[in-house]
């Protein structure tokens, strides 16, 4: 039970794809001008990630080696296009403005990259797990990106305003500002691992040198 | 003149990596180095135009048969045959271009510019011409983008860059200043 908890968590921090794994950065950087928009965008890629790693993970023994990467995005477009559709059909504005950005789900590196380095080797629930950690991860780096957006841009999160008008930066809502919080945002992630593994480096020294001592 | 525009806004107004968001990877993954940048620019310029145009005329099929819906999965299955293609064909008979560029071509089929810049001739409803320039000017436009990368983050490697800033974050915000004068071109051609 612990290694499927694994797989499911693996997703959101150690190996967010974000942050650690910098996967998919096109949606990330343009759909995050506020925490809505993230979400939904996130929320369509983890619909879109699940299935297809559902999906290539049961058909992974018949698909033949050498024409496997045409079989998964061929996959991968049609699922795209059912989840476009939907989006269509059920939430009209998000469509729009995500716009052209649903299609390109479809060359998403997350997704690609979980189908050829996971659901192509795993079972179908360890895939729907690692694909469900996978999209939880990615929706909440998009929303948190998003939000802090939002919050200098615009003064509000998730459209509840929060200092109005008082200070706003309105080029956090501008391309540079997403390239400014994500540069940031991953320098901040990078300094927390290195942080922790100069604190491990430590801690095994520091215990050699106890067993050094002891031996003498 | 209305093609120049095309061009010319696709290039530096809406530069697709700074501006639109398109192309992203690619771009902060081989910038590292200015030869291999203009390596990849190249191989993108030319798999965008050629891809473009096929698409273009895949469109009209489409359109005629009323099949819109289906545009995402046959640009996708069009641009992933062309660039095999292009590569088997490069290792035929242009040896030496074939490892120059082969690295990167399959790297290419997931560039989200190339399935970006088919679906937007599309959708702007483009003639066949200005699909091309638009392809062009997209091309030149990743071009520069990434020689301008490449070139600051080159000097990077003089630099003491404090640890957690290191490679991806420091590109990053590179690439935000980078983008703060692309913006200073908004507006000039809508």
């Amino acid at each position: 039970m612990a290694s499927k908890w694994k797989e499911l968590t693996k997703g959101i921090i150690s190996e967010n794809p974000t942050y650690v794994q910098v996967l998919g950065m096109c949606p990330t950087l343009a759909t995050t001008t506020n925490a809505e928009n993230g979400f939904g965008m996130g929320i369509a890629a983890t619909i879109v990630l699940i299935m297809s790693n559902v999906v290539i993970s049961a058909i992974r023994k018949t698909v033949p080696e050498k024409v496997r990467m045409p079989i998964f995005i061929t996959v991968i477009a049609t699922l795209v296009t059912i989840i476009d559709l939907l989006m269509h059909a059920y939430t009209y504005d998000l469509w729009k403005t995500l716009g052209l950005f649903i299609p390109l789900i479809t060359v998403n590196c997350i997704i690609m990259g979980r189908a050829e380095a996971y659901a192509s080797k795993n079972g179908i629930f360890d895939s729907f797990l690692d694909g469900l950690g996978m999209g939880i991860g990615f929706t909440l780096s998009l929303v948190l990106l998003g939000s802090i957006r939002e919050l200098l841009g615009n003064g509000t999160i998730f459209g509840i305003e929060v200092w109005g008008n008082a200070f706003n930066m309105f080029v956090m809502i501008l391309p540079p500002g997403a390239f400014l919080t994500l540069g940031l945002l991953s320098a901040f992630f990078a300094s927390i691992s290195i942080r922790r593994s100069d604190k491990a480096k430590k801690m095994a020294s520091q215990q050699q040198a106890q067993k050094a001592g002891e031996q003498r | 003149m209305k093609l120049f525009l095309i061009l010319l806004s696709a290039m530096l107004v809406n530069n697709y990596v700074f501006v639109r968001f398109l192309g992203i990877c690619p771009s902060l993954g081989v910038s590292k180095k200015t030869s291999t940048a203009v390596g990849m620019g190249i191989a993108v310029i030319f798999v965008l135009v050629i891809s473009s145009a096929l698409s273009w005329l895949l469109d009209l099929l489409l359109i005629a048969l009323n099949l819109e819906f289906l545009r995402t999965i046959v640009f996708i299955l069009v641009i992933a045959t062309f660039v095999q293609f292009v590569e088997a064909f490069l290792k035929k008979t242009n040896r030496s271009l074939y490892e120059a560029m082969g690295i990167y071509l399959p790297l290419i089929t997931t560039n989200c510019i190339i399935l970006g810049i088919a679906i937007l001739n599309s959708t702007a409803k483009y003639t066949f011409m200005e699909s091309i320039f638009n392809a062009l000017g997209a091309g030149m436009g990743f071009l520069l983008a990434l020689i301008i990368l490449s070139g600051i983050r080159e000097r990077f490697e003089l630099y003491d860059v404090p640890r957690p800033f290191q490679n991806l974050p420091i590109a990053l915000i590179t690439a935000s200043i980078l983008s703060l004068a692309f913006t200073g071109f908004q507006g000039m051609i809508k």
